[in-house]
């Protein structure tokens, strides 16, 4: 088995605004087992990192416990990574943050780390709209432990175990959107095309954004009954659309205007141009994404893309108003302001 | 594009860049572990089964399969493959009992005409079956212009008696210092078939250039003087030399008068030094011997006084090319150049002559007064006369000779046995997958990243002294090793079965140089458009599998893949398998 990848690249490797290729993006050679999709997505997140010209230096990899949180180490291997608890991904990133508001926070997580043991903590994540893409490589069992149903297991849905599901899954998406999350997208590992769009967006939208990305085991869980297989997720699988994203520094070049059915302007000045929305799916409205993501699972669909986008979503910094600057740039000046502005506080309570 | 079809051998051949380059097709990267693994005896017998002289040729080859190295497309410089070949021969031990029997006698009895590398392949191919071979040369010892014109500093004798030795021992009835001047009275006798490889020998001369005749006597044409010198005829020179010419012959003349008195020696050529003919490594070497290079000088004159060459003048001109690419020479105008000389030696290519041959005995004549050959089975008009080497289609190069040799062995043995010539042999081939257990396989697959090594070289001191002293003392074993293990193994083929993919990527990503695509399948020129990477080496093909499940195709850009059977190892449902292609061309008789 090869532990090492050559460093031989193609020759007329295309290079980004910052000079980079790929290559810059890449981490070290998987030791998952072959053919897992959360190797497709972390090779998504590479091609997204490079072709927003991201600075690698500028982006923290975050990750719990599980085969999803083992993914750091296969991308992005010039960036900082914080490879945490069991669960505690989101309180971890939470802290770092709050300390560095500039860094992108990329938080890698899985269906068991996420939906079980981290469940908790996802929640408070979202609620409090940590900056940050949240990326979880849901495939629906306990890859690591040894193919154990996950909770996001659809009921019925039949590992190589050989057991049907018993219990209800939970939908990470439903969840993010009830939550108040300001971008929910659900993606397949076997799509790049979808996926990494999904991925730019999310690094642009201000706040929190959630992709679950279904992801198949196939070790444990790419059965003909099971609902997270290659081939079940491919035959069942509905778009709402697909979408360009525009940076800011672009001038817009849309390709196709007449299909063009919506622009929408994120934070930071970057356009998402969306097309060939079903009818009836307003992606901004949460009631109505709701419904369609409750109407896909009575057809025994699963609805992907870009599900819900708040472009006006507020994240935890502007919500308590908290340092415009990482703590680390903060000098003593800063932080002792002086007897006079101490005096000027103390007027202020009496 | 319609899924490839990789039954047909020629396809992975292609992509055997180094084998497919060579005319005799040596299947290299086999040989090439072989000497990894440090078994030279077999390396060297794989060689001489393709190539006949791998001790000759793993030293003067002109090496078309190192432009065509892949690895010359993914960095700087290919791998040493002539110099490994070299390893293979200076490492093996006595391979006497490995060469092939003698049969029987069949009754058949041959004529070759000329003692060079095409003349022994015919030998080499047909005196084991059988056959009476009788060889004829006008010069004392075999080996053609393998002898003759290259000096021995480049090619030792003993290297070159050698290879010819093993020909001549499988009962080869050799006449030298018998020039055959008819062909006519050679066809009278029994002979049931003739093979003409009697070479291009004659050097271009400037007949027509000012003080020619005057100078005759220390004027040389290049390849008579270098004969001259191996046959021991010729021993000094004077001490300024001119050498014409921008050949390999021309390095070697200028080489071979560094070592016989000449101090201040001059290579002189008509055109852009970019676009001389002698490959890189020869003009190197002749630099780094204190020996310079003047570009774009056309003779003018030979400079006589009192009878006696003392030098030459040129007129100095200015390569233009036309939109073809065909290069005219443009005087500048400028003065003419004039350079002292005492000697000067004509390195300006050769010609072919067949003055020998009657043009009444049924063998046609063509363009430029040459015998009408078939590229195939290289018979001439009169079927019972064969021709190969520079005596076929011009002057070329040893492995070439081999390579027609090889044909032409097939061709008079069906003739002599009454079959069809044009019917030609298959080649051999295999396929065999390299799995050795979970994501084991048989072959060195990482990829090393060292960069070529130098061969070591005699101080220039010694080597300018010393005529036979050969100035390349090759890779030893360990050196040889390094320089193997740069071999991508591009024999060991990516085979792709599309019923067996689950379409989830995973070669796709980890591939190094991202040959691999899954996308909607379209014409070539559209697809090339369409893949990750950029797909702009048309001469390397595209690997298209049938429909897969999603109505995709996996698209393969063979151009730049390093073979490392990453795809292979992460490929969940073996669709990918690293098999090695093992691909011979058939020899006659076989």
């Amino acid at each position: 088995m090869s532990y090492l990848k050559s460093s031989f690249r193609h020759p007329e490797s295309p290079k980004n605004k910052l000079g980079y290729t790929e290559a810059n993006y890449e981490g070290a050679l998987s030791t998952l087992c072959a053919g897992c999709g959360h190797d497709s997505i972390s090779n998504s997140i590479i091609n997204a990192c490079f072709e927003l010209s991201l600075e690698p230096h500028k982006i923290a990899k975050m990750s719990g416990i599980g085969c999803s949180s083992k993914t750091p180490a296969y991308f992005l291997s010039k960036s900082h990574g914080f490879n945490s608890v069991h669960g505690r991904m989101p309180s971890v990133t939470t802290g770092a943050n709050m300390a560095n508001r500039d860094l992108t926070y990329i938080g890698i997580s899985g269906d068991g780390d996420t939906a079980s043991i981290g469940m908790g903590q996802f929640m408070h994540l979202v609620r409090r709209n940590i900056n940050m893409v949240y990326i979880c490589m849901n495939n629906g069992v306990y890859g690591l432990t040894k193919g154990q149903d996950s909770a996001t297991s659809d009921l019925g849905s039949t590992s190589k175990k050989g057991v049907p599901n018993m219990y209800e899954p939970m939908d990470l998406c439903e969840l993010a959107i009830s939550l108040g999350s300001g971008y929910v997208a659900r993606s397949f590992s076997g799509d790049k095309s979808q996926l990494v769009p999904l991925i730019k967006g999310a690094i642009k939208h201000n706040g929190f954004a959630l992709i679950d990305c279904i992801s198949p085991c196939v070790t444990f869980n790419n059965t003909p009954k099971s609902t997270k297989s290659y081939e079940w997720i491919r035959d069942h699988k509905e778009a709402t659309g697909t979408f360009d994203l525009v940076p800011q520094e672009v001038e817009i070049k849309v390709k196709n205007p007449d299909e063009v059915n919506e622009t929408i302007q994120l934070h930071d000045g970057s356009f998402i141009n969306l097309y060939r929305q079903p009818e009836g799916l307003d992606i901004r409205c949460r009631e109505s994404v709701l419904s369609a993501l409750e109407d896909s699972k009575t057809q025994g669909k699963v609805l992907t893309g870009l599900l819900h986008l708040n472009p006006d979503s507020r994240n935890t910094h502007e919500i308590i108003n908290s340092s415009k600057r990482p703590l680390n740039t903060l000098k003593e000046d800063d932080l002792c302001p002086g007897s006079t502005e101490l005096e000027a506080i103390n007027q202020s309570l009496r | 594009m319609k899924p490839t079809e990789i039954k047909n051998p020629e396809y992975f051949h292609k992509v055997v860049d180094c084998q497919y380059a060579c005319p005799a097709h040596t299947p290299v990267p086999e040989y090439i572990r072989l000497i990894a693994a440090g078994r030279y005896d077999d390396a060297y017998m794989l060689n001489w089964e393709s190539n006949v002289f791998p001790g000759v040729l793993g030293r003067v080859c002109d090496r078309p399969c190192e432009p065509a190295c892949r690895r010359g497309r993914v960095e700087e410089e290919p791998v040493a493959i002539c110099r490994l070949k070299r390893v293979a021969a200076d490492n093996k031990s006595d391979i006497k009992d490995r060469l092939p029997g003698i049969a029987e006698k069949n009754g058949k009895k041959i004529a070759l005409v000329g003692a060079g590398p095409a003349s022994l392949t015919v030998a080499r191919g047909l005196a084991p079956l059988g056959y009476e071979v009788e060889l004829y040369d006008e010069q004392e010892l075999g080996g053609g212009f393998m002898r003759s014109q290259i000096p021995s500093f480049r090619l030792p004798e003993t290297v070159l008696n050698e290879e010819v030795g093993y020909i001549l021992d499988m009962g080869v009835t050799a006449h030298f210092k018998h020039y055959v001047d008819s062909l006519k009275s050679l066809l009278e006798k029994d002979y049931d078939a003739i093979f003409v490889g009697s070479g291009a020998p004659n050097g271009r001369d400037l007949p027509k250039v000012q003080g020619r005749q005057e100078g005759e006597k220390n004027i040389h044409i290049g390849i008579n003087w270098l004969e001259s010198v191996a046959f021991g005829h010729v021993k000094s020179i004077a001490k300024k030399v001119l050498v014409l010419g921008g050949g390999n012959t021309a390095m070697d003349c200028c080489r071979t008068a560094r070592r016989l008195g000449g101090e201040d020696v001059k290579i002189v050529v008509r055109s852009p030094q970019a676009d001389m003919k002698a490959s890189p490594w020869e003009i190197e070497d002749a630099m780094a011997e204190d020996i310079p290079i003047y570009e774009n000088h056309v003779p003018h004159e030979f400079v006589i006084e009192n009878g006696k060459l003392v030098g030459m003048k040129f007129e100095k001109v200015r390569a233009e090319y036309d939109e073809n690419g065909k290069r005219s020479l443009i005087p500048t105008g400028e003065d003419l150049v004039y350079m002292e000389a005492d000697e000067v030696l004509i390195a300006i290519g050769q010609d072919n002559a067949f003055p020998w041959i009657e043009r009444d005995i049924g063998l046609e004549f063509g363009k430029w007064d040459m015998p009408v050959v078939d590229e195939e089975t290289f018979q001439s008009t009169n079927e019972k006369v064969f021709f190969g080497g520079d005596a076929a289609f011009g002057p070329s190069n040893i492995i070439t000779a081999v390579a027609h040799g090889h044909q032409a062995a097939i061709s008079i043995h069906k003739f002599c046995m009454g079959e069809t010539i044009t019917d030609r042999p298959e080649p051999g081939v295999t396929l065999i997958s390299q799995k050795m257990g979970f994501h084991e396989w048989t072959y060195d697959n990482e990829i090393d990243h060292d960069k070529r090594h130098l061969v070591p070289h005699v101080e220039k001191e010694l080597a300018i002294k010393n005529l036979k002293l050969e100035v390349e003392k090759g890779f030893d074993q360990d050196l040889g090793y390094q320089e193997a293990m740069r071999c991508l193994n591009c024999d060991v083929q990516t085979v792709f079965t599309d019923n067996l993919c689950i379409e989830c990527d995973a070669c796709t990503d980890v591939c190094p140089t991202k040959c691999i695509n899954f996308t909607e399948n379209g014409e070539e020129e559209d697809l090339r458009t369409r893949l990750v990477a950029p797909s702009n080496n048309l001469a390397q093909d595209l690997y298209v599998s049938g429909d897969l499940k999603t109505g995709r195709v996996m698209v393969k850009d063979e151009n730049v893949c390093l073979h490392c059977g990453l795809c292979a190892e992460r490929c969940p449902t073996a669709a990918w398998d690293m098999k090695k292609f093992l691909y011979s061309v058939t020899k006659a008789g076989k």
